[in-house]
Formats: structure tokens, C-alpha cells, sequence
């Protein structure tokens, strides 16, 4: 990552945030991206301009296209970020289990 | 993908299963009839279902039986919301629990199928959630959402930590 400032410019967009998810799919084109975020390609390639300048992805010359694919640094973040689901489920269980605790099986009431 | 939580929790299983499915289980230490009241029950629900930390469940409708309705709708302090709208399909009060559901981000996902069930396990309960998606292309949609969200969590974070 080149410097915070703009890896968390780029993070800070939800469509790009979006793109990132996809593109830790698989090496993807413009084209292929616009599809299923009802995008003009234009728009996309803006987006996609800031996520590289970001150093989160990276693009290649492929005749006419310029397929991107995700950073190698940028793998370990999604990573991060599938964890951080993960987590989320686990801090919705584990309030669960606290109130799980406070429920009285026999009277069946509510906590509080 | 297969994946658990950390050790001082009972472990959270997280995995796909064939193209369209993904499968979370979770032990809980409660019999089912109780784990079951906590997940059909607004006022319970309101109270651990909420994601990563910062969300509140303002709205919640859970109607319980074939037909009833569903709507689960979240906010933060910074003003982002979204909701999951539903349907009850099929309901064993302690047992099973079949809906369908989708997200509103405002457009409205593809429809989730989710089954849930609550077995006994030992003293407690072995909840498995299956989730079945129209095709591999929308779960890999779903999957990225969550990414997504988790994103927005780690945004959150990073912004709770500046400046640096």
C-alpha cells in the first residue's frame, strides 16, 4: 500500500469496495465488471483508475482490454475483510449467548 | 472457504457447500425451544442480531408461521440503514424454521432460501442456518456483500483511529 491517505480514499466507496469483493474473485475486464453493477464502463474505469493509484489493484495490457486483478498486498486486506464477517457473526452469537443466559427455561419470561 | 471463530466462543463454522449454498453452524448453550425464542422474537432479537458493533435494529416484524411476514431493518449513527424483508414458509415451533429473504440495499437482492434448524447437543443446541441462492453467480454476490459490509466495518475502524 503507497501511502494511507489514498488507500483509504479508495476504501471509502462502496462501489469500489464492491469491485475489490469481485475482483477477489478472479482477474476480471471492464466490461465484465460494468455488467453487474448496472455501470457505465466510463464510470467503472474511473473507479478503478483510484483503486490503482490506491496500489490495490493492478492492470495488464491484453490486446484492447486491460483486465485487473486485485494486488498482491490488497489479498491479505480481503482476507481481513472476510474475517471481519466471520466476526460479526460471532459477535451476534456471543450476545446471543449472553442473553441465552438471562432467559429462565421453566417460566419461559423475558430478560430484563 | 471454511472457517471458525475464536477459541474463548463455541466455534462458528462459515463454509459453501456445492454451487449455491452456504451452511453456518454454531453450538449454543440453551435447549432449542430457547435458541428458537431468540430468533422469533422482536424484542430478543433486537438485541444480538445487529453485526458489527455501531448498528442498532430499530424495526423488527417476525411472524413466526406459514405465511407471516418478516422485516428486519438496521441503522447506525451515521445515518446508513438497510433492511431484509421475508416470508415463512414452513415453521416447527423448537425445530425448523423455513423463510425466504432478501436484502434491500435499497434494490432488493436475489431470494435467499434459509433453512434453520435447532437440534439438540448435549445440554444445548446445534443451530445449523442453510442458505440456498438461485445460482453461483448470486452467492458469490452474497459473499461479497458481507465482504463488503465487513469493509464498511474495518472504514469505520481505521476513520475511529485518525488522525494518525
Amino acid at each position: 500500500m503507497p501511502n494511507l491517505d489514498s488507500t483509504f480514499a479508495a476504501l471509502s466507496d462502496p462501489t469500489r469496495r464492491a469491485i475489490l469483493a469481485r475482483l477477489s474473485l478472479g482477474e476480471t475486464t471492464v466490461m465484465e465488471l460494468a455488467r453487474p453493477f448496472e455501470m457505465t464502463q466510463p464510470a467503472i474505469s474511473r473507479h478503478l483508475k483510484v483503486l490503482e493509484t490506491a496500489g490495490l489493484i493492478v492492470r495488464r495490457i491484453d490486446g484492447s482490454k486491460r483486465p485487473a486483478r486485485l494486488a498482491p498486498g490488497a489479498i491479505a486486506e480481503i482476507d481481513q475483510f472476510l474475517d471481519m464477517l466471520r466476526n460479526a457473526l460471532a459477535k451476534n452469537y456471543a450476545r446471543l449467548d449472553t442473553l441465552l443466559a438471562q432467559i429462565e427455561p421453566q417460566k419461559g419470561g423475558n430478560p430484563q | 472457504m471454511n472457517a471458525t471463530a475464536s477459541k474463548n466462543s463455541p466455534p462458528l463454522t462459515l463454509t459453501t457447500e456445492d454451487d449455491t449454498q452456504v451452511v453456518v453452524t454454531r453450538h449454543f448453550n440453551a435447549s432449542p425451544a430457547i435458541v428458537y425464542r431468540a430468533h422469533t422474537e422482536p424484542q430478543l432479537l433486537q438485541k444480538w442480531l445487529l453485526g458489527p458493533d455501531g448498528w442498532t435494529m430499530p424495526v423488527c416484524v417476525c411472524e413466526p408461521w406459514p405465511g407471516g411476514k418478516m422485516r428486519y431493518e438496521w441503522a447506525n449513527a451515521k445515518g446508513h440503514s438497510f433492511y431484509i424483508s421475508g416470508e415463512f414458509v414452513e415453521v416447527d415451533p423448537a425445530r425448523r424454521i423455513v423463510h425466504i429473504e432478501r436484502m434491500h440495499l435499497p434494490d432488493p437482492t436475489p431470494d435467499n432460501r434459509v433453512e434453520t434448524t435447532f437440534a439438540p447437543d448435549g445440554d444445548g443446541t446445534l443451530m445449523t442456518i442453510r442458505m440456498t441462492l438461485p445460482n453461483a453467480e448470486v452467492r458469490a454476490q452474497m459473499l461479497s456483500t458481507g465482504m463488503a459490509t465487513g469493509m464498511e466495518a474495518s472504514y469505520a475502524r481505521l476513520e475511529s483511529l485518525l488522525p494518525l
